[in-house]
């Protein structure tokens, strides 16, 4: 595999660096400017495919069976979303994805999960290496205790990239892709925790990416928000929908039918029904998808 | 009715007498520190000269004649940087194991905290006599070294607490965020230190207001000499011994310059206590709620 960061395809800087005079006259280097060649942000197509197949998954946490002979497919490059009433286990199928159990103490996974054909279970696959590939979104934003360019930037370094101008490329180029540069760009070393909660939401999203992972993982990532924050996540995972894998966690069935393309019904721990969105939601065949669809139950 | 307005009236008087206790008792706390500033300003500050903290002692300063304790001021300050930079250097792994590697309900987590709660209790003393019987058994003479490494086995405990009292109420969303991201759990070092920076800053600062102030661990451990040691094997001064010894000599301008030293180490630890407040307020400004 290429390096992620070689493949993105950074237009060239014109003016990097300028010698600028502060008023008390004393000579300082700042970044002052950085000017792409393409004026407003596009996406990179990530061409390869990403799919998720689990089989046969179970996961005890001390003596309770929390995921119970799971079998699913994320399909490449849709919104998948996971619903079902609270406690069925749906925030911990989606940190069993990225191995995230492993700190939960008294736990037990049995099963395989195939991230693009690498089983993340059984063998001894670097476990950093399959998180990295997903991005994840958790209820409550959660932003590092940092500066917002240091935020985002984050991931970055852990992976290796000191370089300052290219760090910077990176955080705008991410920043944008979350629609938050605009916002944020004139106080990039203000802390993070400064910003409101949809912000950071829009924060933690333009992290993940900047990581480039091939999935996003979101626990009801719209949950904590206001209805026009969580309009911007949504309009924004249909967005980001043509380049990663989008595996959602969600209460509302209402924004379940708004984006989902692919839909999963969980109930005990159990996976109930899969399927497009469109044959969960108009035509349901199991008795308990229609009548949690029809609110008898949440 | 007439039970109702007598259990109001008892509850009114309750309410004012516990209230009165309590502004008594703040009160008698504030006249304390009053009381000692009140004591060492007015006691030695006709010692007090330019001379005192900027003179090493001359012949005769210990019957009164001319000098200062410039001696005392840079050894403390000698022990006490160089201890309290060790003494972070160490406690800053251990309270990273205790609470990111470890789990929540390690044995070795337990026995290890319980380990440095009765650290934290045994006194200076014992903390001395056990560096002097160490140093002996190497031969070694009190020396600069010898207060330091004695300074930093008693300060350990005060780090590693009051650290870990900040780092055991971590949010662990943040490590889970940072896993997510690919790091390694050394990698959340860098997280895990922003996130309790302005615990380490109240713990440094506490440490080295104890370690400053501490007689009892020096006295056989660093010794006390007239000069400023110049390298590691010499023995070095310090303040409150300082004062020890100089309040026990029966020459009142000796027992005014005991004040005097007093003086400095309360305004150093002072000076100390004022920029690690300005400090820690700086560092708190990322943290996360």
């Amino acid at each position: 595999m290429k390096s992620l960061f070689t493949t993105i395809a950074f237009p060239v800087e014109t003016e990097l660096r300028k010698e600028y005079r502060t008023k008390n006259g004393v000579g300082q280097t700042i970044w002052k400017k950085i000017r792409f060649f393409r004026p407003d942000y596009k996406f990179v197509r990530n061409e390869g495919i990403s799919e998720i197949f689990v089989s046969g998954l179970n996961v005890h946490i001390k003596n309770n069976h929390i995921l119970k002979d799971v079998n699913l497919t994320i399909p490449d490059k849709k919104i998948t979303c996971i619903i079902g009433p609270s406690g069925c286990g749906k925030t911990t199928l989606l940190k069993t994805l990225n191995r995230l159990t492993d700190s939960v103490e008294g736990v037990k996974i049995t099963g395989k999960i195939l991230v693009n054909g690498e089983d993340i279970i059984n063998s001894g696959t670097e476990i950093t290496r399959i998180r990295r590939k997903m991005g994840l979104i958790s209820q409550r934003p959660c932003p590092l205790p940092m500066s917002i360019f240091d935020n985002v930037a984050y991931g970055c370094r852990i992976h290796g990239i000191r370089n300052r101008r290219k760090l910077r490329m990176i955080v705008k180029h991410y920043l944008n892709a979350a629609g938050l540069w605009e916002e944020v760009k004139d106080r990039l070393r203000t802390p993070a925790v400064r910003l409101s909660i949809g912000q950071q939401q829009r924060l933690c999203l333009a992290r993940s990416l900047a990581v480039e992972p091939q999935f996003i993982l979101a626990d009801e990532a719209t949950s904590a928000l206001d209805p026009i924050s969580s309009k911007t996540i949504e309009e924004l995972f249909v967005k980001l929908k043509q380049n990663y894998s989008i595996v959602m966690v969600t209460h509302t069935l209402r924004q379940a039918l708004r984006i989902a393309d692919h839909v999963i019904f969980m109930y005990m721990g159990e996976i109930i029904e899969t399927g497009s969105a469109e044959e969960v939601f108009n035509r349901p065949q199991h008795e308990l998808t229609k009548k949690y669809l029809s609110g008898a139950f949440s | 009715m007439y039970f109702v307005s007598v259990n109001m009236k008892f509850k009114f008087i309750e309410e004012k007498i516990f209230r009165i206790l309590m502004i008594a008792a703040t009160l008698t706390v504030f006249a304390f520190v009053i009381s000692i500033i009140y004591t060492i300003v007015a006691k030695g500050w006709s010692a007090m000269s330019w001379d005192m903290v900027s003179k090493l002692p001359g012949g005769g300063f210990y019957i009164g004649k001319e000098g200062g304790f410039l001696n005392a001021i840079v050894g403390s300050l000698y022990i006490v940087g160089a201890s309290a930079t060790l003494g972070l250097m160490i406690s800053i792994p251990v309270v990273f194991y205790l609470n990111v590697y470890l789990k929540k309900r390690s044995k070795m987590a337990y026995i290890a905290r319980m380990a440095y709660d009765v650290l934290f209790g045994i006194p200076s003393i014992v903390y001395g006599s056990f560096g002097f019987t160490i140093m002996i058994y190497f031969g070694l003479r009190t020396s600069l070294l010898g207060g330091i490494i004695v300074v930093t086995l008693l300060i350990i405990p005060i780090f590693i607490r009051s650290m870990d009292e900040v780092a055991r109420r971590f949010p662990r969303d943040i490590l889970d965020t940072a896993y997510s991201l690919g790091a390694t759990r050394f990698e959340t070092i860098g997280v895990v230190i922003r996130q309790i920076a302005p615990g380490i800053a109240t713990a440094t600062l506490l440490s080295v207001g104890r370690a400053i102030g501490d007689a009892a661990s020096v006295m056989f451990t660093a010794g006390y000499t007239d000069s400023i040691p110049t390298s590691l094997s010499q023995p070095a001064a310090t303040l409150p011994l300082a004062v020890f010894f100089q309040l026990s000599s029966p020459i009142k301008e000796v027992q005014d310059r005991a004040y005097a030293a007093a003086l400095v180490l309360t305004l150093i630890v002072l000076i100390l206590s004022i920029s690690g407040r300005f400090i820690t307020n700086r560092f708190s400004k990322n943290k996360l709620q």
